[in-house]
């Protein structure tokens, strides 16, 4: 095929796609979607290290909280109105992500302070210091209702900014991304 | 044409490129950052940070473990 009538064809097919994507909902594909479904220390620094990332690189960045993440963006536990089950689910979860634990060697707690230690000490950002960061570079962080339902997890424990959708939510978000993780 | 100091020494991976965007919106087109990082990962960072925001990295030197770049602002 001929260089010129290659780039035609190409332009022709990126013209196609991007009207399709349109018609689809999908306006702009300059995105990262991540699932945090993970509420262990050690992946959500991972998690928050590459929604920074993406974020200074100028993409548009949504992560969803689901199950044991809810932990990331939680700031408080609340027992009032709640049933037996919930409470017990409330009180044996991490009330937040300054007492995440880690996915491994996390030895009843030491390996968290320990590993919380060896990050201050190479200046890696603290998880606490990088939610803040991903809040202020305008991260969209979007909380997943069934599993708060589950969990017994109440909007008034999450830290505020926070939106709150479903999984079609992040289907939709994720259909036009260029950047999708599951962590 | 006017320079920005930034000084990213003690950061790590990815504050460094974190704080250059930062500091790239508040500058004009044409104006340039100077920064200093010790990240081991700076270089490979900021050359892929610049291929997706098509800004302009114009010096890009390491004296010991202090790498030290100018990037120009260019859209």
């Amino acid at each position: 095929m001929p260089p010129e009538l290659e780039a035609l064809v190409a332009r022709l097919v990126d013209a196609r796609v991007e009207e399709r994507l349109r018609a689809a909902g999908v306006t702009d594909t300059n995105r990262a979607s991540l699932i945090v479904f993970s509420g262990d220390m050690d992946r959500l620094v991972a998690a928050f290290t590459v929604a920074l990332a993406s974020a200074a690189s100028g993409l548009e960045v949504s992560m969803y909280f689901t199950f044991w993440g809810l932990t990331a963006i939680r700031r408080r536990r609340t027992f009032a109105g709640k049933t037996f089950g919930e409470k017990l689910a409330g009180l044996l979860l991490p009330s937040g992500p300054a007492t995440a634990g880690t996915s491994r060697l996390h030895m009843a707690g030491i390996g968290p302070r320990f590993f919380r230690r060896l990050m201050r000490r190479r200046n890696v950002a603290s998880l606490p210091e990088m939610i803040a960061m991903a809040q202020e570079l305008g991260v969209k962080m979007i909380a997943c209702e069934m599993s708060m339902q589950v969990m017994g997890i109440r909007r008034e424990e999450l830290i505020p900014g926070v939106e709150y959708g479903g999984a079609a939510t992040y289907v939709a978000d994720a259909a036009g991304a260029k950047v999708t993780l599951f962590i | 044409m006017a320079n920005i100091d930034l000084d990213c020494r003690g950061m790590n991976c990815p504050m460094p490129i974190v704080r250059v965007s930062q500091t790239l919106k508040t500058i004009a087109v044409g104006d340039t950052i100077t920064v200093n990082a010790d990240d081991p990962s700076f270089q490979a960072d900021l050359e892929a940070w610049v291929r997706m925001t098509g800004q302009t990295l114009r010096v890009f030197s390491t004296a010991d473990t202090i790498r030290t770049a100018v990037i120009e602002r260019t859209r």
